[in-house]
């Protein structure tokens, strides 16, 4: 009797603790249903547009005719298609590096200049505003990256290995924190990327506005972050590796609705 | 200058209501910047609205406001098709006007 009232006990304890991992997941996720009506990445958005029309740059040109992968000038789901290859440049290449490069290519901007930029300052600020308002123009879609090419195929093979790519003083991978079902960090739940996530969850989550520290966040960006929480060298901006990770985290993501630019914590 | 506000104002029942969204990078003059030095204060210190070109609502905001702050009010007896202007003014002096057709 008493062995059995025990393992009651026990059973009701794993229960509360249970609920109440379960209600701080719920109230972040409520939390961010609060702050959604109110998404400063709105401000970004009309800000990216107006970039995407105004004509600047040395040759005082609009990025009107910038080809992302759709058609020149086409921008409604072309967010949801990359990365992708690029026959002009020979290239995979995600939003942020395809921008730069038509800001080279119709503008006139140094795009290694660009690239060299921090985030959030100078040109940076207007990649990352620009790729925020494409993005917003994909609202909605499903993810559909393509894999014919054999430069896309083989992006998303070497974003693969890197994402179970063990280094650093801490020997952590992308997979460390995003392989398995159910992992969390403090508070935060951390999505599987090795498979489709679900709707509006990693890959498509952004560009997203960081509430607790008012910054606009390209995919770029974030990848850095991942980086420096693994303590690895900061990747360069458009690198072979990064546009890989977004190659192999997209094609996983396939069929999942695009949120972006959604709003964090 | 001060980029753009979004505002959106929708009728509801009998009352409009007004959602707004303001560019603003609201210092709050307690920060340092990496050479340690005290990054200014820069916020917005006036909020008003209009309603029709009627003064419905003034504020006094301080450095405790986030920054791009989201602000939501209620006109009441505001119908589809009237014009909502928001006004913010910061300690510097830079103003910005936006405004909206109620829908």
């Amino acid at each position: 009797m008493k062995h059995v009232s025990i393992v009651g006990a026990a059973a009701l304890a794993l229960c509360a603790g249970a609920q109440a991992q379960k209600s701080a997941a719920d109230g972040i996720a409520e939390y961010r249903k609060m702050l959604e009506d109110g998404n400063p990445a709105e401000l970004f958005e009309a800000k990216g547009e107006a970039l995407w029309k105004q004509k600047r740059g040395p040759k005082n040109a609009s990025l009107e005719q910038c080809d992302l992968g759709k058609g020149p000038g086409i921008v409604k789901g072309a967010f949801v298609e990359l990365p992708r290859y690029f026959a002009d440049t020979k290239k995979v290449q995600d939003l942020e590096s395809r921008l730069v490069t038509c800001m080279e290519a119709l503008q006139g901007f140094n795009g290694v200049e660009i690239a060299k930029t921090a985030f959030g300052r100078g040109e940076m600020a207007n990649v990352t505003a620009l790729a925020t308002w494409i993005a917003g123009e994909s609202r909605g879609m499903r993810f559909n990256l393509p894999q014919n090419h054999p430069e896309e195929q083989k992006s998303y093979e070497i974003g693969k290995r890197t994402f179970f790519y063990r280094a650093g003083p801490y020997d952590f991978s992308c997979a460390g924190c995003h392989g398995e079902d159910g992992k969390r960090i403090r508070m935060q739940d951390l999505p599987n990327l090795t498979k489709n996530p679900g709707d509006g969850i990693g890959f498509a989550a952004w560009p997203a506005y960081r509430v607790s520290n008012g910054q606009m966040w390209s995919m770029q960006l974030r990848l850095n972050d991942c980086y420096r929480q693994q303590r690895f060298p900061y990747p360069g901006f458009g690198s072979e590796v990064t546009i890989a990770l977004g190659t192999y985290m997209g094609v996983n993501a396939k069929g999942a609705e695009s949120i972006a630019p959604a709003i964090k914590r | 200058m001060a980029d753009p506000m979004r505002i959106r104002a929708q009728v509801a029942g009998d009352k409009a209501t007004v959602r707004v969204l303001m560019s603003h990078e609201m210092e709050t003059g307690q920060r340092k910047d990496s050479a340690g030095k005290t990054i200014p204060a820069w916020y917005i210190s006036e909020v008003s609205a209009t309603h029709n070109g009627k003064t419905v609502m003034t504020s006094e905001w301080g450095p405790a406001v986030s920054k791009n702050p989201f602000m939501q009010f209620n006109i009441k007896g505001a119908k589809a098709g009237d014009k909502v202007a928001v006004t913010w003014v910061d300690n510097k002096g830079d103003k910005r006007t936006d405004e909206a057709t109620v829908s």
